[in-house]
């Protein structure tokens, strides 16, 4: 009954055209920026921002990076982690390097350095499909934690390869509280997530998808493959690779190439398969349950041991807080294996023909 | 998302309450215990936390704590991940507002990571033989204590040892450093090349990549080297991998010498008969022939108090290295409260001040049965290290006997590099470094 659209008629192209074409979805949408952007920021504790927003919104804008590349053009990626690494050594060198380069421009230009690697590194689609393709992107996984650790240039000579990121001056104003960190992430993966979301249904986005169903029918009616896949590519390294600085710059604050190592890649890959393949929303959802679902377990189930008693030492609850978590993952892919995306468009399905189902 | 935020909130508020229930009485001292037990290390967590909080127990019920404050502590898991460390100190920090003991995360990368953070918040991190070792520099690090001893003064002292060993001139004689090709085996490299050109022997760099189970090539590179001496960072199963290795070369293990991350039980053991003569550093002996240990054992697990589950583990070098962190954490906190009152639990700040001007001499580590578990250890602003020293000690085939005194590091040659290193973080940072000639 709330959840309806009818009798909202677009009357120009304009607003046939828009984002959000529903009026209840725009609401909503507008509703939750809001809340995000002035009521968490007034509620939320320092550690709700340090420990889990600030990690969340980092992995979510990865985990929709590699939903471009796998879910809407098909081409599986284990190399994620590694693009994340480029992005994240890749703002810090713009920032040591170049003498008062504004934050944001050495994160869009990680981004970039990160979409060259990722175009170099997604020349092998052209010949090799599936999980061979995925094989080959671990290659790159390797390779740039290798040459991250070889090269000390690019930790500016760190006698241990770390890197200590620098301070996050913002037009003039340095940002220090994790308040501030919050507000830079989400305004940035806001404007990204929005512009994914208006990418995948223009002309690059359906020729992913055109690709990603059928390559040889894709080819047929026109549209060039190599082009196409290493656009996807490098849309998606962009993606990490502004995560990544800002998993160096806005999260740790210091990272290490062997930080973002291959089960770094698979968490992100687990994300967008908990989340939905192929969607946006998914990316924020498969986020939100691998990253924060742990930590819940790990706050609650020392509770309940003790409401009922029990002497769980910090230990027995890490294990129990695993075996969970992969019960739920399989539970979750069982139920729903198109991810928890699909769980929320059934809703909305349900939602519009409520309450008069038949 | 934003929906679900609040039940998580509330059961976070109702655990916290539930927790702090009982502390309204007495003073007490919080540890916040960012610790890990699980995961690829949880056996060396296993041994080090439980010794770290077997000594908090033994305090606890020996003098019934300190000056009357009892201490008190809370354990997170980290699994030896850095963003779930992140996540651990958040959520611990609020607890360690009005309290807080030094922090040991027993992993570079966390530490790292809590550098600033840490800073920030005016919480002490220390971090014993890991970490930032440039933060020996106190004027640009006030918040972080590489204590007793660095990577780099333990290469020097390891040098050092060599040197004595070979009448006092190294000229000409060739070292290989084999290392695990991370951020820890990489530290020591500066302060061996430094050591290199001033005793003028060759350096031979060989990396191992990790995790290190295979190391054929390496061994046959010093087969053809034939080096005098081989200087080992390994780490986890890279250890028991390169003896085996040096059995099977025909290398003398009694010219390898470790780090002291290469030289606990469970390094050695299951090399078997390919360990022995092998030798490593340590700033603490194995055994419970010290005397706290062994009252550790009577007092602490006497009262059924004891945190290990696998008792065979007391007295283990990593053991005992728990119960050294917590020595000098709890001497900080009496050095503490003779400024700040007695009797009184020290927030942040005040142990941050006490661990920078630590004093424990021989006598003291005398009367607290400690000998030989530390060095000597005296801090001060511009040196958070206090120490510098280790021992050699080399394993007979069941045990692990020291072979030496105590060997202190070339001071002048690596402490240079220490504050080079700390000023370009300051630099980075926009840090104005502390004037230490005014602290006191």
């Amino acid at each position: 009954m709330l959840y309806r659209e009818a009798g909202q008629f677009k009357t120009t192209y304009a607003a046939d055209q828009q984002l959000f074409p529903i009026r209840q979805d725009r609401i909503g949408v507008i509703t939750l920026l809001l809340v995000a952007f002035f009521a968490v920021p007034l509620l939320a504790s320092e550690y709700w921002f340090s420990a889990i927003l600030i990690p969340f919104l980092i992995f979510a804008l990865a985990a929709l990076g590699l939903n471009i590349l796998t879910g809407y053009a098909g081409q599986l990626s284990l190399g994620s982690a590694a693009f994340m690494a480029v992005g994240a050594y890749a703002a810090y060198n713009f920032q040591l390097r170049i003498e008062g380069i504004p934050i944001l421009v050495s994160f869009a230009l990680a981004g970039l350095t990160a979409a060259g690697v990722g175009i170099l590194f997604g020349l092998p689609t052209l010949r090799i499909k599936g999980f061979y393709l995925a094989v080959a992107t671990l290659a790159a996984q390797f390779f740039i934690v290798w040459c991250l650790t070889k090269f000390p240039w690019l930790s500016n000579n760190s006698s241990s390869g770390v890197i200590s990121t620098q301070q996050l001056i913002f037009f003039g104003h340095e940002l220090k509280t994790p308040v501030e960190k919050y507000l830079l992430v989400l305004s940035i993966v806001v404007v990204m997530a929005l512009a994914a979301k208006n990418m995948v249904r223009s002309t690059t986005g359906r020729a992913w998808m055109a690709v990603r169903d059928m390559d040889v029918a894709a080819s047929v009616i026109g549209i060039k493959l190599m082009p196409t896949k290493l656009l996807a590519f490098a849309v998606s390294s962009f993606y990490c690779g502004v995560a990544g600085a800002m998993y160096a710059f806005c999260y740790l604050g210091s990272v290490e190439p062997d930080g973002f190592s291959l089960e770094m890649s698979f968490k992100i890959l687990f994300m967008i398969i908990i989340g939905g393949v192929g969607s946006i929303m998914g990316s924020f959802l498969g986020a939100a349950f691998i990253l924060l679902l742990p930590i819940f377990l790990d706050i609650a189930l020392p509770f309940f041991a003790d409401l009922f008693g029990l002497p769980f030492s910090s230990a027995t609850v890490s294990h129990i807080q695993i075996t969970v978590f992969g019960a739920l993952i399989m539970f979750f892919l069982i139920v729903e294996p198109h991810g928890l995306a699909r769980l929320w468009q059934i809703a909305k399905e349900k939602l519009r023909l409520w309450p008069f189902p038949h | 998302m934003i929906k679900s935020f609040k039940p998580a909130l509330s059961a976070v508020a109702l655990s916290l309450a539930m927790l702090s229930q009982g502390a309204a009485a007495a003073e007490e001292q919080f540890f916040p215990l960012i610790d890990y037990r699980v995961g690829p290390y949880g056996s060396n967590g296993q041994a080090f936390y439980g010794g770290f909080i077997d000594y908090l127990n033994y305090v606890n019920i020996k003098e019934k704590g300190v000056n009357g404050v009892q201490m008190t502590w809370e354990e997170c898991e980290t699994e030896y991940n850095n963003a779930k460390g992140v996540e651990c100190y958040e959520r611990l920090k609020s607890k360690a507002a009005k309290s807080a003991g030094p922090i040991h995360t027993m992993s570079t990368g966390i530490s790292y990571a809590l550098v600033d953070k840490s800073a920030q918040d005016k919480l002490p991190l220390a971090m014993m033989g890991y970490g930032r070792t440039d933060a020996v520099d106190g004027s640009v690090f006030p918040y972080a204590f590489p204590l007793v001893t660095t990577y780099q003064m333990q290469a020097s002292a390891i040098v050092k040892f060599i040197k004595d060993k070979n009448g006092g001139n190294l000229a000409g004689k060739k070292i290989v450093y084999l290392y695990h090709d991370s951020a820890y085996g990489k530290e020591a490299i500066i302060a061996m090349e430094a050591e290199a050109s001033l005793n003028k022997f060759t350096l031979v760099q060989i990396p191992v990549a990790h995790p290190g189970n295979e190391q054929g090539a390496q061994w046959l590179k010093i087969r053809q080297e034939k080096p005098d001496y081989v200087v080992f960072w390994g780490w986890g199963v890279m250890n028991q991998t390169a003896l085996k290795a040096a059995q099977k070369v025909g290398f003398p293990r009694d010219k390898m010498i470790g780090s002291w991350w290469t030289g606990s039980e469970e390094d050695v053991i299951p090399a078997g008969d390919a360990a022995k003569g092998y030798m490593a550093a340590t700033w603490n002996v194995a055994g419970k022939q010290v005397p706290v240990i062994a009252d550790i054992e009577k007092v602490v697990y006497g009262a059924g108090k004891g945190n290990l589950q696998d008792v065979a583990k007391i007295g283990t070098v990593l053991y005992n290295r728990g119960v050294s962190a917590a020595v000098l954490s709890v001497e900080a906190i009496r050095k503490g409260q003779e400024k700040y009152g007695k009797g009184k639990a020290l927030n942040g700040e005040q142990t941050r001040w006490a661990l920078e001007n630590l004093n424990i001499n021989d006598a003291r580590l005398k009367a607290l049965g400690a000998t030989d578990l530390l060095p000597e250890i005296k801090t001060s602003c511009d040196n958070h290290e206090g120490s510098g020293k280790v021992k050699i000690q080399q394993w007979d085939g069941a045990k692990w006997v020291p072979v030496s005194g105590w060997i202190e590091g070339n001071k002048s040659l690596i402490h240079p590099l220490f504050q080079a290193s700390a000023k370009q973080y300051a630099k980075e940072k926009g840090i104005t470094p502390r004037d230490c000639s005014k602290e006191k």
